[in-house]
C-alpha cells in the first residue's frame, strides 16, 4: 500500500457537519481507483486530507506504512504525484521549464539540472504524447493540451503514486478518453492512481474500485457492478437515473427525464 | 536566459556605473576617473571617490535590492503589479523619517535608523493581520493589510507634516521623496553588509519561488514546504525594503517595473530572475539618480521623481502588450 487513510474526518472552521466523516481510502500499486460523488460531497477534501494539506479532525494517513506526518514534502513528493483540479498561469514558461520544477524536490536550492532530470521531463513527456510541445510557451497551449502537460508534470516526479482531480474538466471527449487511457495504462505499469472524476460512466470502465462520497461519509466502496446501482445512484445524485450493462459488461448510467420512470 | 543576453546586461550595468560616475555638476572623462582611483585623493579624485562613487554604489545597491525585493514578493503574492512598498512599508518609513525630522532627533543617523525602525514597526503590523489561525501567511491579506497600514502610517504622518514647521516640512518631503544626497562609504558599508543576508535568502528560495508561481497547493504538490517558505520571503523581502528606505527614502517603481520587464525579455525562472534584476535594477537607479541631479543642474530633483516619471510610461506599454 503506498498511501493510506483510515477514520479520516475533516471539519473546516465554522462549518456545523464534518466535510469528511470517518471515511477510509487507500492508494495501492497497479490499482486504479476512482472517487465519485455529487459536488461537495467530500471528494476534493479527502485529496487534501490524503496529503495532509486538509487539518484532520480524526483518522489517520500513512505513506508507504509510516505516519504521514513523519515525512519531509521533498520526500513526499518523489513518491506522489498529484494534478489538482487547477492552476492558473501568473507567469508564461516553457513546457519544458514547467515540466522540470517536477524535479526540484530531487535539487538542491541552488544546483543545476542535471542530465537525469531532463530525461525524467522527456520521458514523461514522451508518456503523455506530449513531446512536441516541448518548446512552447505555457499560455499558448489548448487546455487538452496544458493538461497533459500537467500529468507529464507529476511523472517527472517519479512518484509511485498519481493523484488527479477532475483530470477532464473542460476537455473534449477525445482528449478525456486519452487522459483515462493514460491513467489505465501507468496503473497497468504498477502506479497506484486515484482520479476524482464526475464522469461515472468512464470511471465504471477504467477504474478497478471506485468510492461513492455523498456529504462527507462513504456510500458505497467496491467494483464499478457493487458501486453503481440504480437506487444508491438515485438516491445520492437526488436524480433518478437508470444503470445499464455496456458491451464489455461495465455499468453505465443514464439519467433519466421526469416522466420515464425507471422503466428504461 | 541566454549568454548573449547575460553579456547585454553586464555590459549594461558597467556602462550605467560609468556614466553615473563620469556625470554631474563637474563632468569627468573616463581617465579622470580611472586615475581618481589610483591618484591621491584631492580635487577631482576626492570628488569621485568620496562623493560621486559611494552615490553611485549605493545607488546601485538599493536598486539591485528593491528589484529583488519586487521580484520576490511578485511571487509570493501571485500578483505582477505588486510593489515591496506596497506591503505598508513606505508608510511605517515615512513616518518613523518625519518623526525624526519633526523632533529634531540629531546625528546622521537617526532619520535612516528611525525610517528603518517604522518600516519595521509596520511590517510587524501587517505580518500579525496575515497571519490566520497561528501559522498560516495569507498573500491576500498581506497584500491588503500592507495598503492599510500603509495609508493609516500615511495620514499620521501628513498630521505630523502639517504641523511641523516650513523648513521641517521640506526636508521631510525632500527625504519623502528618496534620493543618494545623502550618500558616503559608511553608508555603503552598512548596506551592503546588511542587504546580504536577506539577498542570500531569497536567492536560495529561487526555486520555492518557481513553485509559488503555480499556486500554494501546486508548490506543496512539487515538494515545497510552504510555509516555511512564504515566512522566509516576506520577511526578506520587508528587511531588503526597510533598509532601501532607511539609506534612500521612498523610490517607488524600480521593484514594480524591473521584475516585470525582465519577466517579460524572456528570464521567468528565479534562478536568473533574481540576479538579473538584481544587475538591471541597479543601472536603472543609478541612471535614474543620474537623470535626477544633472536634469536641472545645480537643482536636483528627487530621484522618486525620476523613477516614476521612467517607470509610469514604460509599465504602461507592458501593460498594454500583456493585455494583447
Amino acid at each position: 500500500m503506498i498511501l493510506r487513510g483510515e477514520g479520516l474526518t475533516v471539519r473546516y472552521p465554522g462549518a456545523a457537519l464534518p466535510a469528511l466523516q470517518g471515511v477510509d481510502c487507500a492508494v495501492a500499486p497497479g490499482h486504479l481507483l476512482a472517487v465519485v460523488g455529487p459536488n461537495g460531497s467530500g471528494k476534493s477534501t479527502l485529496l487534501r486530507a490524503l496529503l495532509g494539506l486538509a487539518a484532520l479532525e480524526a483518522g489517520s494517513v500513512s505513506l508507504k506504512g509510516r505516519p504521514f506526518g513523519g515525512w519531509r514534502r521533498p520526500e513526499v513528493a518523489a513518491l506522489v504525484g498529484v494534478v489538482s483540479q487547477r492552476e492558473d498561469i501568473l507567469f508564461s514558461l516553457s513546457v519544458e521549464e514547467t515540466v522540470l520544477m517536477a524535479r526540484y524536490a530531487r535539487l538542491g536550492p541552488l544546483a543545476p539540472a542535471r542530465m537525469e532530470d531532463r530525461a525524467a521531463v522527456r520521458r514523461a513527456l514522451e508518456r503523455c504524447d506530449a513531446w512536441s510541445l516541448c518548446e512552447r510557451r505555457t499560455d499558448t497551449l489548448s487546455g487538452g493540451e496544458w493538461q497533459r502537460v500537467r500529468v507529464a508534470r507529476a511523472l517527472a516526479q517519479e512518484p509511485e503514486a498519481l493523484l488527479l482531480d477532475e483530470p477532464t474538466v473542460a476537455l473534449d471527449v477525445r482528449h478525456e478518453m486519452e487522459v483515462f487511457e493514460l491513467v489505465r495504462a501507468l496503473t497497468d505499469g504498477g502506479l497506484g492512481a486515484l482520479v476524482i472524476t464526475h464522469h461515472l460512466n468512464l470511471a465504471a470502465r477504467y477504474a478497478d474500485s471506485l468510492l461513492l462520497l455523498d456529504e462527507g461519509r462513504v456510500v458505497a466502496h467496491g467494483t464499478p457492478g457493487e458501486v453503481l446501482r440504480e437506487p444508491v445512484l438515485s438516491s445520492v445524485f437526488r436524480w433518478p437515473v437508470a444503470v445499464t450493462p455496456w458491451r464489455d459488461g461495465s455499468p453505465q448510467l443514464v439519467p433519466l427525464r421526469p416522466g420515464e420512470g425507471q422503466a428504461g | 536566459m541566454t549568454t548573449r543576453q547575460w553579456g547585454a546586461l553586464l555590459a549594461g550595468t558597467i556602462l550605467a556605473l560609468i556614466a553615473g560616475v563620469s556625470v554631474g555638476a563637474v563632468d569627468i572623462d573616463w581617465r579622470g576617473v580611472a586615475g581618481a582611483l589610483s591618484a591621491a585623493p584631492t580635487g577631482e579624485a576626492a570628488l569621485v571617490r568620496y562623493l560621486r562613487m559611494p552615490r553611485v554604489v549605493l545607488a546601485f545597491l538599493v536598486g539591485g535590492a528593491l528589484s529583488v525585493a519586487g521580484a520576490s514578493l511578485q511571487a509570493l503574492v501571485r500578483n505582477p503589479l505588486a510593489d515591496p512598498y506596497l506591503v505598508g512599508l513606505s508608510g511605517g518609513a515615512g513616518l518613523g523619517a518625519v518623526l525624526a525630522i519633526a523632533l529634531h532627533l540629531g546625528g546622521p543617523w537617526a532619520v535612516p535608523l528611525a525610517a528603518f525602525a517604522g518600516a519595521l514597526g509596520a511590517v510587524a503590523v501587517v505580518y500579525r493581520l496575515s497571519v490566520v489561525a497561528g501559522r498560516r501567511l495569507d498573500p491576500h491579506i498581506l497584500l491588503l493589510g500592507g495598503v492599510v497600514v500603509g495609508a493609516f502610517a500615511g495620514s499620521l504622518m501628513s498630521a505630523v507634516i502639517t504641523l511641523a514647521s516650513a523648513s521641517e516640512l521640506r526636508s521631510a518631503m525632500l527625504w519623502l521623496l528618496g534620493g543618494f544626497g545623502m550618500a558616503s562609504w559608511p553608508a555603503v558599508a552598512v548596506f551592503a553588509s546588511y542587504a546580504l543576508v536577506p539577498l542570500g535568502l531569497l536567492v536560495g528560495s529561487a526555486r520555492g519561488l518557481d513553485l509559488l508561481t503555480l499556486g500554494e497547493e501546486n508548490a506543496q504538490y512539487l515538494g515545497a514546504d510552504v510555509e516555511a517558505l512564504k515566512r522566509r520571503v516576506y520577511l526578506s523581502v520587508a528587511a531588503l525594503t526597510g533598509a532601501a528606505v532607511a539609506v534612500s527614502g521612498i523610490i517607488g517603481f524600480v521593484g514594480l517595473v524591473v521584475p516585470h520587464v525582465m519577466r517579460r525579455w524572456g528570464v521567468p525562472l528565479h534562478r536568473q530572475l533574481l540576479p538579473a534584476a538584481f544587475l538591471a535594477g541597479g543601472a536603472f537607479l543609478v541612471l535614474s539618480d543620474l537623470i535626477a541631479r544633472s536634469l536641472f543642474r545645480p537643482l536636483e530633483l528627487p530621484v522618486g521623481v525620476v523613477t516614476a516619471l521612467i517607470g509610469v510610461p514604460i509599465f504602461a506599454l507592458q501593460l498594454r502588450k500583456s493585455l494583447r
